[in-house]
């Protein structure tokens, strides 16, 4: 499993309230909520989202509030994964369990450069920017986490491990 | 083992759990709002299992833009109505019948001290207040309990802060967790279990208790918790019949930290804009000048708050050209404080009576700020965009901070206010 995409980078502390403005939460449409993420901290970012990116970012990502709009509105607006020092941990959860990926990935904030062609193996942790040839270790997932990836996220997950138990 | 690895092991069937483990456990009670409810109710429709585990445990409820104030809301109210109907939960509050989910859940009676409490929103590490474990999941994990009654969790390391010393007049537990979060910083505690103990908590009452032990997780905690004293086994016998079996942190219990905290010189605290750890004493923000107060939410929209702010407002005026919104954070407390004639005295003062709500905390609806606006809010967060415009400052402090501000026309340290 791989995911590559153009860096695009953010600092410390990035909340879900920028990430997506409560004002916008009674969309379920996914690609209505993908239309205002990262509003609040850069207007351009769905322009820039649409090619397919990943973010990287420093410590706490997606502090604040439990909304799973969140992580569904960059998955939308064309984030393929985010790697940052370090998450906060009910974003963490809700981006494995709708298929966004996210890595932990320790002193990568500062060596990556906007624009920068990352690409990511997901089983290993190894991240590679190849503008700069160079490469960076994520944390590996937990075997458990990685087939919750693998599986597209929980409820796919979950439903195989239901079929396997006879009770779907 | 302390508090929280104790009801861990006991919610996953172990006889013992240390932090670093990942168990998969029984959950007692799973909370939905209308905010991240129908995302839920779509995955559970996804996994196509016809039945909820257990309808009992689920406590669903409408609070941040109720009543419906736009057709989408009214939508997302919809969805969790007929939900509630065709799964048959008893516990749904709606319109009317509720309030801000956390105060409802406690209110209520659907914490109890010992138990492992889940819910699709992130301030509902406040149940700690109460000596459950309590922590914020997203919409899908919810789908996935609503299925099976398990989630999977990693045992926290705790952080331990012990609280000493006696509160000036008019400072409050609200200024204790803004001066510990400043001190921690955003992500001081991520993934860790607070748990608050020491002579001050155990003087503290419930609605003190449930304020620091609400905003744990602007620290990027999992949970608070707060060791179940008699005050907090009498409030919650009082709410419900269901027997629970407290449990408490072993004398020895191990900490990664223990941090001491001392308020007898505490100054009232203020969070100011854009990050709730951007905390300074009120003395050095003293004289901003403000547009909108606003008083309610789970953090500080409790009766305790209300009377506290009434105090300070009473026989005054909200200065011209500030408004002051008043919002109750449920039903009940909304009541007490129709019976303790408190909403005459902000009525006369010239405040706005919200109904309970989310509302202005949130930024959905009832009190949104306007570029280049600033509030003083007793809420929990103040981050860029959150109560409307992204061009809006919003300062964060006590009910008596902002009520004093309110009067004030600016930021107002209430100790200065001859009572």
């Amino acid at each position: 499993m791989e995911i590559c995409g153009k860096a695009v980078t953010f600092g410390n502390d990035v909340n879900t309230d920028v990430i997506i403005p409560g004002k916008y939460l009674t969309a379920l449409d996914p690609q209505e909520l993908a239309k205002h993420a990262m509003e609040g901290l850069d207007p351009d970012f769905t322009k820039i989202a649409s090619d397919g990116v990943i973010i990287v970012a420093g410590t706490n990502f997606g502090c604040g509030s439990s909304r799973e709009q969140a992580p569904i509105a960059l998955k939308y607006a064309g984030v393929n994964g985010v790697l940052a020092e370090s998450f906060a941990r009910i974003f963490y959860r809700n981006a494995i369990n709708i298929g966004l990926p996210a890595l932990e990935c320790l002193g990568i904030l500062g060596k990556v450069d906007p624009g920068d062609e990352l690409c990511v193996d997901l089983a290993g942790g190894e991240v590679v920017d190849l503008s700069k040839n160079e490469s960076f270790r994520a944390l590996k997932f937990p075997d458990f986490v990685l087939e919750i990836i693998g599986d597209g996220g929980l409820i796919e997950h979950l439903r195989k491990r239901l079929r396997r138990d006879g009770l779907l | 083992m302390n508090i929280s690895e104790k009801i861990l092991a006991k919610a996953s069937g172990k006889e013992e759990v240390s932090a670093g483990d990942i168990v998969e456990a029984k959950v007692d009670t799973v909370m939905i709002n209308e905010i991240t409810g129908p995302l839920a109710i779509k995955a559970f429709d996804e996994i196509g299992i016809r039945r909820a585990w257990d309808k009992r445990r689920i406590v669903m409820i409408l609070d941040h833009e109720v009543p419906a104030d736009s057709v989408k809301a009214a939508e997302m109210h919809k969805i969790m109505r007929e939900f509630a109907r065709e799964q048959h939960i008893p516990n749904f509050y709606d319109v009317g019948s509720g309030g801000v989910c956390h105060q409802v859940m406690v209110e209520k009676g659907h914490v109890r001290p010992g138990e492992l409490i889940v819910g699709a929103d992130s301030h509902t590490c406040t149940y700690g207040a109460l000596g459950a474990f309590a922590t914020g999941i997203g919409s899908t994990e919810t789908a996935a309990v609503f299925a099976t009654g398990d989630i999977w969790l990693k045992v926290p390391e705790t952080i331990k802060i012990d609280v000493s010393g006696s509160f000036q007049r008019f400072v409050t537990p609200k200024d204790l967790i803004l001066n510990i979060i400043g001190q921690l910083k955003a992500d001081g505690a991520i993934y860790r279990a607070l748990e608050f103990a020491g002579p001050t908590i155990d003087e503290m009452s419930i609605s003190g208790r449930l304020t620091i032990c609400n905003m744990a997780v602007e620290i990027g905690a999992k949970t608070a918790i707060i060791n179940p004293d008699e005050v907090a086994l009498s409030y919650v016998k009082n709410r419900t019949e269901k027997p629970f079996k407290p449990l408490r942190s072993d004398p020895d219990a191990n900490c990664e930290r223990n941090i001491k905290v001392t308020v007898d010189n505490l100054e009232p605290q203020v969070a100011c804009p854009h990050t709730v750890d951007n905390v300074k004493p009120v003395t050095e923000v003293e004289g901003t000048p403000v547009d909108q107060t606003f008083i309610g939410s789970c953090t500080n929209g409790r009766i305790e708050d209300l009377r506290i702010a009434a105090e300070i407002t009473k026989g005054r005026k909200v200065k011209e050209g500030v408004r002051m919104l008043i919002t109750p954070a449920s039903q009940e407390v909304y009541l007490e404080a129709l019976q303790e004639r408190l909403l005459e005295a902000f009525v006369k003062a010239g405040a706005y009576i919200c109904n309970p709500t989310c509302g202005a905390c949130f930024g959905g609806h009832m009190g949104l700020l306007a570029p280049g606006e600033t509030c003083i809010s007793s809420s929990n967060r103040n981050f860029i965009g959150r109560m409307g415009s992204p061009k809006a400052e919003i300062y964060l402090a006590s009910p008596a901070t902002v009520a004093a501000s309110a009067i004030a026309g600016e930021i107002t340290d209430p100790r200065r206010l001859e009572m």
